[in-house]
């Protein structure tokens, strides 16, 4: 249960060189605008037809220019969700989720429908029509819409793009779901950092039409060297940790592998695995224990690696336990601590500097 | 009774007009929406050439259209002589006639209505059925077809009321034949050109005024349903 892509394609004045293979589970393709995220899963699908190219997915191959096999868009089997949605408005939401099972073969689309419709919470609004859903039901109507049709890969466009943050928080616990409850590849394509933290478990990472790196989202979110990709302000590193219990004053205590945070409070029971992201410009480095303070989180570190840029900063990353931490400071700290490699330090973290969202 | 308001003869040439424009509208409609389909999605090599043809009856005077249709449709023209022996079909100076230049004369109008409303489908949509396991005939007859279903209706009546009011080509290919093929408008201006005619032209003019608002009203109410359902408020 994989994909496999390698693409070749000359837009006139961009081109597309790459190949990767994505593993079962959530594969993000991460990258700014324009650096080819959207023309990969395109070809995935057969939206878009590259000069040179192999797509091969579970085994099927759809894609293959130089034995000339290119499947046509339907025949290929996978679930597209678009940013934009695109319910059919002239059908029920109902309607709409039984559009692709009527393509589906036999009888495995029919069995999941009472799961999907449970999944994505979508049982209510089955007699409505699209016009009348808000921004984050369309959205998982379209998700519905594109499981329900069966397909061997479901592929993700930005879902929450065109979503306020409000109704992105709405549907990243129906992705996290998704992400545990569905057996098929998924590509999901993202620029933003946090969401990828939260829902990807293999991140490919995009730059100018090649691959700039792959690897396991905590792994390559929280290389420095991954951060002119990214972006400086969005840098930041995802730690794996479980809820251990709730405050009354509010907070929610997490245990990790180099400690425990306090972070605003989680609807997750105690006992829950979830996922932080911590933007590298909300961590403070101090050389002592820090007392009379604020900020409620001090977490001891080791230096792993400095990496300066260009501007006035330079990315810290710490290895804390397993988990890795990236801290941006100015160049000027850092000469002023005469940090190093291999040091012992601790990093502080204002509880509320951690956005709800960002946990999960 | 309500049926002596007009003379037999004036009720001949009503009926005859409704079954002229029924079967110009009804049979030129599949090719119109295939037509406006390939003129709004397809690009080929003489596009605009096509597009010209079916804009001609438009501009060229009716009376020009008629002659053509005489020559090229009468019994003794290629394709009328062919279409005659083969399938036993004869155009010139029957009520078919009437409802081929009709057909012809309003053929641009209902492309034309067509097109915009096929223009206006998101192609989007039509990709995202595809991905769905759609094939290009499922996402039309799903998805293209619905949506411009209010645009199709539009292109219809259009077409209808051209053809109820279709007089120079008709004239010129079919002539003003009672019974045959004399028409509301072929039969008011004959009306005309006899004297004392005038009482029984206003009467047709009337019918042709009740008709022609009748078709307007019932394709707006139809339309605003239909397009309430596509719009799916």
């Amino acid at each position: 249960m994989s994909i496999s892509i390698a693409i070749r394609h000359d837009f006139g004045g961009f081109s597309l060189h790459l190949a990767f293979e994505a593993p079962p589970g959530v594969t993000a393709l991460f990258g700014r605008s324009g650096s080819g995220k959207t023309s990969v899963i395109n070809t995935v699908a057969g939206l878009l037809s590259p000069n040179v190219g192999r797509v091969v997915v579970n085994g099927h191959v759809l894609l293959d220019t130089n034995a000339r096999i290119f499947l046509p868009i339907h025949k290929r089997r996978v679930g597209y969700v678009f940013q934009e949605a695109r319910l059919f408005p002239h059908l029920s939401v109902r309607q709409n989720l039984a559009y692709g099972q009527r393509f589906a073969p036999g009888s495995e689309a029919r069995a999941d429908w009472d799961h999907v419709i449970e999944m994505l919470g979508i049982g209510g609004l089955l007699e409505r029509r699209p016009v009348a859903l808000s921004g984050g039901e369309k959205q998982r109507v379209a998700i519905g819409r594109a499981l329900l049709s069966a397909p061997d890969t479901l592929l993700l466009d930005e879902p929450l793009a065109a979503l306020d943050a409000a109704r992105k928080a709405e549907i990243l616990p129906y992705l996290h779901r998704l992400r545990d409850e569905t057996r098929i590849p998924i590509l999901y394509v993202s620029h933003s950092a946090s969401e990828v933290a939260r829902i990807a478990n293999f991140v490919v990472l995009l730059e100018n039409g090649r691959l700039r790196q792959q690897g396991s989202a905590a792994e390559v979110l929280s290389d420095p060297d991954a951060v002119p990709a990214l972006g400086v302000r969005d840098a930041g590193a995802m730690i794996r940790g479980r809820i251990l219990r709730h405050h009354d004053d509010g907070l929610s205590e997490i245990s990790f592998s180099g400690g425990t945070l306090l972070l605003p409070r989680q609807p997750e029971a105690p006992g829950s695995d979830v996922r932080v992201w911590i933007l590298a410009r909300d961590v403070m480095l101090s050389l002592a224990p820090v007392s009379g303070i604020s900020a409620l989180n001090t977490v001891s570190a080791t230096i792993h690696s400095i990496r300066s840029g260009e501007g006035p900063g330079v990315m810290v990353q710490l290895e804390a336990g397993d988990d890795l931490i990236l801290a941006r400071i100015t160049k000027r700290s850092a000469a002023a601590m005469d940090l190093r490699v291999g040091m012992r330090c601790y990093g502080i973290m204002k509880s509320v500097a951690v956005a709800k969202e960002d946990i999960g | 009774m309500w049926f002596d308001a007009l003379t037999p003869n004036e009720w001949q040439a009503v009926f005859l007009s409704l079954k002229v424009s029924f079967w110009a509208m009804t049979l030129s409609l599949p090719l119109g929406i295939a037509v406006a389909y390939a003129l709004a999605r397809w690009r080929f090599p003489g596009k605009q050439i096509l597009n010209g043809i079916v804009h001609l009856p438009l501009i060229l005077p009716p009376v020009v259209t008629g002659y053509l249709l005489l020559l090229t449709f009468g019994r003794r023209a290629p394709v009328g002589s062919f279409l005659e022996q083969t399938f036993g079909l004869v155009f010139a100076f029957r009520w078919t006639g009437a409802a081929l230049a009709a057909g012809i004369m309003a053929f641009p109008l209902m492309v034309r209505a067509i097109r915009l409303a096929i223009e206006a489908v998101d192609p989007k949509l039509e990709q995202a059925a595809g991905t769905l396991g759609a094939s290009q005939v499922w996402v039309f007859l799903t998805v293209t077809l619905p949506l411009i279903l209010p645009g199709i209706i539009a292109g219809a009546i259009l077409a209808f009321a051209k053809a109820m009011g279709e007089f120079g080509a008709t004239i010129t290919f079919v002539s003003n034949i009672p019974g045959q093929t004399q028409t509301l408008p072929t039969a008011i201006y004959a009306l005309l050109q006899i004297p004392g005619g005038e009482a029984a032209a206003l009467r047709l003019a009337l019918v042709s005024v009740v008709i022609a608002m009748a078709a307007l009203l019932l394709s707006e109410a139809i339309s605003r349903r239909v397009a309430r359902r596509v719009a799916g408020a």
